[in-house]
């Protein structure tokens, strides 16, 4: 087997363990109804995520994503107080997103500063200004929201697979065709590698960084307009924390953080299997807050360990 | 030639341009035709909080003012210091992790479980001497599990790290439920001394920071671990061929940085007089990594800058204090914040420099 797809297998074996032991401790765990819901629950940060993986496959980071989600939330929100279609203030949105992403890549690349500071200032500034536009929780109360919130597609069982997941799914599909057969994929990839040799082979280094943030932006700014729509509300503390979700989402699905190595696809996988062990979490039902974030950390422990051995255990037979 | 004075013997002038390089991380080196002292790594920084006090200077008048109440000093520049010790302290061992070409997300974390047992052993009757003890061995405890995860099990450091962040907090929660109450009060004159007391007519928070500040000076510049730290930071596999052991330079590296965060932890919770994991020291892990860039560091590791740390907390305590007094709206603290960061950043840019000098588009490489 191709080298390459070890960790996403190794992911993918990690997530379905998860979920069969899920099964085993838990009646009706082991169903499309859960996996569906998983899926739908976590669309937002899988979709933000699959932005940072590419800004992680190039070496980067970013660190924006939580506060872009809360400010797309508070302004389409607030828009639509003034009487804004959602339809119409999420595609600005989306044009604010890659612009944002693109200002924040040539900040990197033309003073360059280190990603981790400049999308750290992006951070603090979108958070605060969604302070400065709005301190309440403000509904979105457009028709098209309801109507948004019941599509969805029966799956085989009890489940389905709700209009989020969908949307998430497909910019999936999207994101898989951008990094794997294009030229500028195959540029981020060369960038996350090796800067220099890249630069040297005359990768068009300013163009592809911005690029590659403007990519991050726009879909962490779907994953705002996911966000919104799915809680049909804007609220300034939304997302708070979820940049490191999202990271780890993303290492999780096998993508290291130093750059040039991991798939697109893994990050799903990596998103679901946090999603996974919030809902194992929420089946206990008798775990209060604390425990709730000491078996977070633990768990996260574990799996690293697993998807470890996992991929050593690999690695030795195909040596061998 | 003892190994510590080979630290010294590195010629001086070769360091900015060092630092330079490790800035641009691999990329050629450009030829900059900028004066010595705007070279001096230490001047944008320093630019940088000249042009807030300034600012500060002409909005409040009475700024600068320093006088003596009750035998202590008052003032904004003694409330800057004062504000400031807690994540300068912390700053202080980020700067050691991130020389190594690592960082370290728990120390927010690290300070709630510091701020947990320090009142969890004053409930059960400990002498505030032992109590202390045990506060900076779970710091200490802390750091090697950061460096157990990031040395042993060679997981890297930002999700090694993002473990005990996650789960610090929580910890610190469990700690509190152990013997009752949600956010447990505690008084003990030593460590309250330490935090809110003064000695003289200084706090004694700034002499406990000075103190932590020289040691660790010392420590760093005065024997070889310095040295060591800095080569592992710079290529971890080079270091280990030359016969440094960098398993456990990481170790060394983990173990100060909790070592400093539970220091801060001391400070903060005695300042607050109870354990509340849930908001003690939140996203100071932020200020602390932003305090060691804005002083010059670079996240690839390689280069430890103690006293520009320093000076990077300073900046960013006294642009919070200067929202605080200048009479904006607390919702506009994190925009300025955003602002100052990124102009302080373009500031120590040499390749947006240069495009200045040189007309904008000749920057272009």
């Amino acid at each position: 087997m191709n080298e390459k797809y070890l960790p996403l297998v190794a992911t993918i074996a990690v997530f379905s363990a998860l979920f069969i032991t899920g099964g085993l401790l838990y009646n009706n765990f082991l169903s499309t109804l859960v996996l569906g819901d998983i899926l739908a629950d976590n669309a937002f940060i899988i979709t933000a995520a699959i932005g940072t993986t590419f800004v992680i496959l190039s070496g980067g980071i970013d660190l924006s994503i939580g506060s872009m989600i809360g400010f797309v939330g508070v302004v389409m929100a607030n828009l639509d107080l003034h009487g804004w279609h959602p339809l119409a203030s999420g595609a600005m949105m989306l044009a604010f997103g890659l612009g944002f992403g693109a200002l924040q890549g040539l900040i990197i690349d033309f003073c360059d500063i280190q990603p981790f500071i400049v999308t750290l200032a992006g951070l603090f500034l979108l958070r605060g200004s969604c302070f400065m536009i709005n301190l309440d929780s403000v509904p979105i109360q457009h028709k098209f929201v309801a109507w948004f919130a019941g599509l969805s597609i029966p799956l085989p069982g009890d489940g389905e697979l709700r209009s989020s997941a969908i949307v998430m799914l497909v910019s999936l599909a999207a994101a898989i065709i951008i990094a794997h057969f294009t030229r500028f994929g195959a540029n981020i990839y060369a960038i996350g590698g090796d800067r220099t040799s890249a630069a040297l082979m005359g990768v068009p280094m300013r163009r592809t960084t911005i690029a590659i943030y403007a990519l991050g932006g726009f879909y962490s700014a779907l994953g705002g307009v996911i966000y919104a729509l799915y809680t049909s509300s804007g609220y300034p503390l939304a997302g708070t924390g979820n940049e490191l979700t999202a990271i780890a989402s993303v290492v999780l699905g096998g993508t290291v953080l130093t750059g040039g190595v991991g798939m697109v696809a893994g990050t799903l996988f990596g998103g679901m299997i946090l999603g996974l062990i919030a809902t194992l979490i929420n089946f206990n039902g008798s775990l209060n807050g604390a425990w709730i974030m000491i078996s977070g950390g633990v768990l996260l422990f574990l799996f690293i360990v697993m998807q470890r051995s996992l991929l050593s255990s690999f690695k030795l037979r195909s040596a061998g | 030639m003892t190994p510590g004075s080979n630290v010294e013997t590195k010629p001086a002038a070769l360091r900015p341009r060092a630092s330079v390089e490790a800035a641009t991380a691999g990329l050629p080196p450009r030829l900059s035709g900028l004066q010595g002292l705007a070279r001096h790594r230490a001047i944008w920084p320093l630019l940088a909080l000249a042009l807030i006090l300034a600012v500060d200077g002409l909005i409040s008048p009475g700024f600068f003012n320093i006088r003596i109440v009750d035998g202590r000093l008052f003032g904004n520049l003694i409330d800057i210091l004062y504000r400031a010790t807690p994540t300068a302290v912390v700053a202080l061992g980020m700067a050691v992790v991130i020389g190594t070409k690592g960082i370290d997300l728990s120390v927010g974390s690290v300070i709630a479980i510091v701020g947990a047992v320090i009142t969890w052993r004053i409930h059960s009757g400990d002498p505030h001497f032992v109590v202390l003890l045990f506060a900076l061995g779970v710091g200490v405890l802390c750091g090697l599990w950061n460096g157990f995860l990031v040395a042993t099990l060679d997981i890297q450091p930002i999700i090694a790290t993002l473990i005990l962040m996650v789960s610090g907090r929580g910890i610190g929660l469990m700690i509190n439920l152990l013997y009752g109450g949600t956010n447990p009060s505690f008084t003990s004159p030593l460590l309250q001394g330490l935090s809110v007391g003064h000695i003289g007519l200084v706090p004694t928070r700034l002499i406990l920071g000075g103190a932590i500040f020289g040691a660790l000076w010392l420590l760093i510049r005065r024997t070889a671990l310095g040295l060591f730290l800095e080569s592992v930071g710079g290529n971890s596999a080079a270091a280990d061929l030359a016969g440094i052991n960098a398993r456990l330079i990481k170790y060394a590296a983990y173990l100060i940085c909790g070592f400093c965060a539970a220091w801060a932890g001391v400070i903060l919770a005695a300042d607050t007089h109870t354990s509340d994991p849930v908001s003690i020291g939140l996203y100071i892990e932020l200020d602390a990594i932003l305090a060691v860039v804005i002083g010059g560091g670079s996240l690839s590791g390689g280069r430890i800058y103690l006293g520009m740390t320093i000076l990077g907390a300073l900046v960013i305590q006294t642009l919070t204090t200067s929202i605080l007094t200048s009479g904006l709206p607390p919702e506009y603290n994190l925009v300025v914040k955003a602002f100052v960061v990124i102009v302080v950043l373009l500031l120590q840019s040499a390749n947006l420099r240069a495009a200045l000098s040189r007309g904008f588009g000749a920057g272009k490489r």
